[in-house]
């Protein structure tokens, strides 16, 4: 029996980006809805009525709603391929706390960079840098995040690897300056095929991020 | 090899209870180190060794390896030690558990506080957040006893908000978050949830509770 597996998706979104990662790892078939968010379906309404927000996984006409909470859905569901939190439970509960950081963090400080100018912007950049290099520590010398393979944190952190772009350019400065081990960790994660055909091409990102700026006004 | 399981908490604080509650659920014994949160100078440097990126409680150390971010020690706990089971089995009702969970802490605990700070139409506002999200979590309990079915879970324990600070807020406030008309499961499952045996001891005690919180409102900081 062919399992019925739905994603409700943007395709800029770097939750989104997660699910599609995730779902490729365990070498998962599944749907992908692209969602037009001016005007989202009745299925992402009826399936996200709390939040209303992409991305929804459908499982058997069942949703799961929040990223972190879809992936570890993902890889408890599909335990036996390709796991992505570790076994131990010390080592599960560090996992869970760096992608808490990460959703902390990442998202709203590099919003921050994208949608502000002068001092606002400088602080956010200051702190999103540092936020990055307390991350390049949890790294340290591994492969991945994960160890050998990739895990939790990487799935959850190198969405935001092609939105770097984004940051750069409205920004005015370099993260591979600053977090070198960082960026050769995201150029690692890109080898891989899940994570390859998962993140769209950053020059596309950066050509819709220009377009909202537009928009909306934002110089 | 003894087990060596330590909380640093504070009494006041609804995240640093739910982990006093889940450890007793699981009769596990703590040491429990009470920590000033009031003043970044007089935090303990045990927990800013073991917290120096939020430097927050609660933190559980097991065996001298810290563990942080009450909703993340909860399944640390679940998984560590397997009686009195607090997350279902069944992957879907997990994934429920979890957004339900993260529903309280993003949209209700915060407007409760907003309420109570502000005033005119930003309290207007932050009241019908409150009580929104109190409607939603009414019929996520869906007539039950508590979140978890016939005992705990972990559902329970996250929203071991609702059922103490919320209502302590409630009375000396005057502002009507929870009432039984609109909320009758819910407001049922708050008499419930306070009276459980594990739940009673880890509680802070009202009076204090209702003195901290004013003394705070009144632009006093969180001080003891």
């Amino acid at each position: 029996m062919a399992e019925e597996v739905v994603l409700l998706d943007f395709w800029p979104s770097p939750f989104g980006m997660r699910v599609r990662i995730a779902l490729a790892e365990k070498g998962i078939q599944y749907e992908y809805k692209e969602e037009d968010l001016r005007n989202k379906s009745d299925l992402l309404l009826k399936m996200n009525p709390i939040h209303k927000k992409i991305p929804v996984l459908i499982h058997k006409g069942k949703p799961v709603c929040e990223s972190l909470i879809q992936v570890q859905y993902i890889d408890e569901v599909w335990h036996g391929k390709s796991p992505l939190l570790p076994s131990d439970p010390y080592q599960r509960a560090n996992a869970r706390f760096w992608a808490d950081f990460v959703d902390k963090k990442i998202y709203d400080l590099g919003r921050k960079i994208w949608t502000t100018k002068g001092e606002e912007q400088a602080a956010a950049k200051k702190e999103f840098i540092e936020s990055l290099k307390l991350l390049e520590g949890e790294l340290g010398d591994k492969t991945y995040f994960g160890g050998d393979n990739l895990g939790y944190v990487d799935v959850v952190l190198v969405p935001f690897y092609n939105w770097f772009y984004v940051y750069e350019k409205c920004g005015n400065f370099t993260i591979e300056e600053e977090c070198p081990k960082l960026i050769a960790w995201a150029k690692r994660c890109l080898q891989k095929e899940s994570v390859a055909k998962s993140l769209p091409d950053e020059e596309k990102v950066y050509g819709f991020v220009l377009q909202l700026k537009k928009a909306f006004g934002i110089e | 090899m003894a087990e060596e399981v330590k909380l640093f908490g504070t009494w006041g604080s609804p995240f640093s209870r739910r982990v006093e509650i889940a450890l007793e659920l699981k009769g596990v014994p703590f040491e429990y180190i009470e920590e000033n949160v009031s003043d970044h100078k007089l935090k303990s440097p045990l927990l800013l060794k073991y917290n120096p990126i939020h430097k927050k409680v609660p933190v559980l150390l097991h065996n001298g390896k810290p563990i942080l971010e009450s909703l993340i020690i909860l399944e640390y706990i679940d998984e560590t030690w397997k009686q009195n089971p607090i997350l279902p089995q069944d992957p879907h009702e997990r994934a429920l558990a979890r957004f339900w969970a993260k529903f309280i802490d993003d949209k209700v605990n915060p407007p409760v506080w907003r309420a109570l700070l502000g005033s005119g139409d930003e309290r207007e506002k932050a009241m019908e957040e409150v009580k929104e999200g109190l409607e939603t979590l009414e019929r996520v309990l869906n007539g039950k006893k508590f979140f978890g079915g016939e005992t705990i879970g972990m559902l329970d324990i996250a929203a071991n908000f609702i059922a103490f600070w919320l209502r302590v807020v409630q009375e000396f406030s005057g502002l009507e978050f929870l009432t039984p008309d609109k909320c009758p499961a819910l407001t049922k499952w708050c008499d419930e949830f306070v009276s459980c045996d594990v739940v009673k001891e880890h509680l802070p005690p009202r009076e204090k509770l209702i003195a901290f919180t004013k003394n705070w409102l009144s632009g006093n900081g969180w001080t003891d």
